[in-house]
């Protein structure tokens, strides 16, 4: 199978990524060759075989719940693009 | 011997030896990172790199230091380091000063090292020719034509060039050991888990660890030493005891086992290469090692594999980029998609919005099971076919890259970059300990042998390369310069 400029443009919307009209052509060829490579895989019976998440195998370690970092928000927000009253400031979402 | 040939263990003995202070051999290394154009370098950390080296000097003169004091080294620019830019060679983290430190950054800075600055690298990782940065290609110093190898090609060149004495790399899917290779130096990629991804920029977190990049082996040993255990602020840190990796370089290898994959010798190496991997492998049997042929039956589907797999962690991990918070914000948003859409879209370069693509598809509903579960399928068998070769054999060898470093400018289509990674990728998806030793020279051009160890073998795997380079002086060699 093989993708379509209008599937490569809903694709990229899903990642949050807008192409222009060169990139979407050049996305489409090179996707459609790198998920060509990927079907390769097609040939490997893998039916009885458990996906490996983690190298180890290890399983997720916890930590107990308890606070270890104090207030850093200016230090946090001195980086942002935007800021105000301790917030984050983004375009009106809601008028 | 000038200061910039010196390995940190001679380093240390002259700095003991009071035959220069650390803020000598600080500003020896400023001048030449200042002459170069190589362009190793994202960020000259100049002011802060001389008081580091005054504290150091200060330390030896009360008796205080160890062998890492007042080394200067390069720190690859994706770790966290408070109060400096930490680009990850993206436009989207060209404004990033981070507020606060990587947990190698804090380390090296226990270990009272000298940081220089931020080396070049691809951005967030993802290359491995050192062409996908924000900031430029960094050259070759054997011959600034040629690429010097990815992602950590900032890292290989400066130590290469005798620009930094060590430098810190992170390997996802090689990106220690072919820039290692390419430029002729030592490279260690540990155990997954060994060194602590906090404060690293992920990319693929399953896949990601750092290593370091140094002249020797010994070099390696000492500088893993400080980086290396295990970390509460990463939870998959490994909960395993930190060895003195120094400890057993001087051990024999006599009677070690060295299994050659059959498919790493196969289409597609370049005679140059295979004759110098070869070389050394004799050199081997000749230190009273016996070499043994063994298959790794899945090894090339390593490709597919890890190029679903990477891209799907990539393009999770990167979705924290996002205009809001830190970083790249387009000018004038509409709205609050448009400022979403714009900043992601500008900020990120080619090669990064294609894997995030990738695998926003892998994952995406009615094809995860295709291609993300069916990855992690396969890379369950390449990862078996290690346990098995293990069983045999106590070290694997092989190339690293299947060529010499190539011209820049000249791989333009992303499959036959990724092609070249094809020995490389499957130590990762694994989470085995690899190597790039210096092995020889083809057209004038370095050439790595490639050791692949079992788990937590990084000792044996730095006992095997020090004993090499007993032996040898590939890793000696530097390039000529005007």
């Amino acid at each position: 199978m093989s993708l379509s400029e209008q599937q490569v443009t809903q694709i990229a919307y899903l990642a949050r990524l807008s192409l222009s009209d060169d990139e979407l052509q050049d996305n489409t060829k090179d996707l459609n060759a790198i998920l060509g490579l990927a079907e390769e895989l097609g040939a490997i019976e893998t039916d009885n075989i458990e996906p490996m998440a983690h190298p180890l195998h290890m399983t997720q370690r916890l930590r107990k719940d308890v606070v270890t970092e104090g207030d850093q928000s200016d230090l946090f927000q001195s980086i942002a693009p935007k800021t105000g009253n301790k917030h984050y400031l983004v375009p009106t979402v809601i008028e | 011997m000038s200061i910039h040939q010196k390995t940190i263990a001679e380093l240390a003995q002259g700095l003991k030896d009071k035959e220069y202070s650390s803020v000598e051999i600080t500003q020896h290394y400023l001048d030449r990172i200042k002459q170069s154009d190589l362009n190793a370098f994202i960020t000259v950390t100049d002011e802060l790199a001389m008081s580091q080296a005054q504290a150091a000097d200060d330390k030896i003169a009360a008796g205080t230091n160890n062998i890492l004091t007042g080394i200067p080294y390069a720190h690859k620019d994706i770790f966290c380091t408070q109060g400096v830019k930490t680009s990850a060679g993206s436009k989207m983290l060209d404004n990033f000063i981070s507020p606060y430190d990587a947990s190698v950054s804090h380390q090296l800075n226990q270990a009272d090292t000298v940081m220089l600055g931020k080396a070049n690298m691809d951005e967030f990782a993802m290359g491995s020719s050192n062409e996908n940065s924000f900031y430029g290609a960094v050259k070759n110093p054997w011959n600034t034509d040629k690429i010097p190898g990815g992602s950590s090609g900032g890292s290989a060149a400066a130590v290469a060039g005798g620009l930094s004495c060590f430098a810190t790399g992170t390997d996802t899917g090689g990106s220690i050991r072919q820039p290692a290779s390419l430029c002729g130096i030592t490279g260690l990629k540990p155990t997954y888990g060994r060194v602590s991804r906090y404060g690293m920029i992920a990319y693929a977190s399953s896949l990601d660890q750092a290593g370091p990049m140094t002249k020797t082996a010994q070099d390696a040993a000492i500088v893993l030493n400080a980086m290396a255990g295990f970390d509460e602020k990463d939870s998959t840190s490994a909960e395993q005891d930190v060895p003195d990796y120094t400890a057993h370089l001087n051990n024999s290898i006599q009677g070690l086992t060295i299994g050659l994959p059959k498919e790493f010798f196969s289409e597609g190496l370049d005679d140059g290469v295979a004759t110098e991997v070869m070389n050394a492998v004799k050199e081997f049997e000749s230190m009273g090692a016996t070499v043994k042929e063994i298959s790794l039956p899945n090894s090339a589907y390593a490709i597919p594999t890890y190029y679903i797999v990477a891209p799907c962690e990539c393009s999770s991990n990167l979705s924290r980029l996002d205009g809001v918070r830190y970083g790249y914000r387009c000018d004038n948003p509409e709205n609050l998609e448009d400022l979403y859409l714009r900043s992601r879209s500008e900020g990120f370069g080619a090669e990064v919005k294609r894997r995030i693509m990738i695998g926003a598809y892998a994952l995406s509903a009615g094809y995860y099971d295709a291609y993300y579960l069916k990855a992690q399928k396969t890379r369950h068998l390449i990862s078996d076919d290690f346990k098995k070769a293990f069983d045999e054999v106590d070290v694997i060898m092989g190339p690293v890259s299947p060529t010499t470093a190539f011209d820049l400018g000249s791989v333009k289509d992303p499959v036959s970059m990724y092609l070249a990674d094809i020995y490389t990728l499957s130590a990762n998806l694994a989470g085995l300990p690899g190597m790039s030793i210096p092995a020889g020279f083809s057209n004038k051009l370095p050439v790595g042998l490639q050791l692949i160890g079992n788990y937590w073998s990084e000792s044996k795997l730095l006992n095997i390369a020090h004993q090499f380079q007993q032996q040898t002086d590939w890793h000696q060699q530097m390039p000529q310069e005007d």
